[in-house]
């Protein structure tokens, strides 16, 4: 997906993970994914540069459609499709 | 000739059996989990234990942690004083770090700066403290094992280890059995 797509999703859940660095944003991610329906769109916001890989690699694994990512100011927005 | 189709019947069901049986083992060998013998009781050491252990339990891989040996006194709980233990297991107590706050550094320890230093960077950074690390693997489900024999050696007793919710004692072939049933083993 391109930024101005991303920049489009209305996501169903936001789970802002910047106040913690590797691998916390991915437990984030792990802990909240269980609030939405399959089909729904996760939002993770994340300071730590890593997470930009982890959380395909997770998706991958898991099954989840990961979406992509664009910058902000000092962190990242990343989007994924629950399985 | 009837006769010899049934046999062959019986001989192929044998042989779907035996097979079965055998993909069952293999698929048994290589479950989705990790199991990590930790060894270390450095700070460092611990942490990318604690670390990895997360990042592969949030990843829904199972976590079986083997601690014996220096690791063990990351497990001790710096509140719990037991009683009754002989003279060299005192010292022994007294000289190993009481708990994971008191761990120190592989390198760079220079008397306890080191550690302190890494602490504050951490905090600073946003990292997990270990004492977080640990709930949330709690949390997670990452399994403990306490080397039974370690216990033994350093005179630990089980009344002052950490209070965790997976916690077991266990020797050395439970970790060869978790280890060989796992697609992944560490040594730390």
């Amino acid at each position: 997906m391109t930024t101005e797509e991303l920049k489009n999703i209305q996501s169903n859940l936001v789970v802002d993970a910047r106040g913690t660095a590797c691998p916390g944003p991915l437990l984030a991610a792990k802990k909240a994914i269980g609030e939405i329906e399959s089909g729904e769109i996760m939002e993770i916001l994340s300071a730590d540069e890593g997470t930009k890989n982890d959380i395909p690699r997770w998706c991958d694994k898991i099954g989840h459609e990961y979406l992509g990512f664009y910058d902000e100011d000092s962190f990242s927005r990343l989007f994924l499709i629950k399985e | 000739m009837e006769n010899t189709n049934e046999i062959t019947m019986e001989m192929l069901q044998k042989q779907v059996d035996a097979l079965t049986k055998k993909v069952g083992k293999l698929e048994k060998n290589r479950k989705d989990q990790l199991a990590i013998a930790v060894v270390s009781g450095d700070l460092d050491k611990v942490l990318a234990a604690m670390v990895i252990s997360l990042a592969a339990a949030a990843m829904d891989t199972q976590v079986k942690l083997f601690f014996s040996f220096w690791s063990l006194s990351a497990l001790r709980d710096p509140k719990k004083h037991p009683k009754g233990k002989d003279f060299i297991s005192k010292m022994f107590g007294i000289m190993l770090p009481t708990g994971k706050d008191k761990l120190t550094l592989s390198n760079m320890n220079m008397g306890g700066m080191g550690p302190m230093m890494i602490k504050m960077l951490m905090k600073k950074q946003n990292v997990m403290s270990l004492d977080e690390m640990f709930k949330q693997a709690g949390e997670l489900g990452v399994e403990i094992t306490i080397c039974e024999m370690s216990m033994g050696l350093m005179g630990f007793k089980a009344e002052e280890m950490i209070d965790y919710p997976h916690l077991r004692y266990a020797g050395a072939a439970t970790f060869v059995a978790d280890a060989g049933e796992s697609a992944m083993q560490l040594f730390i």
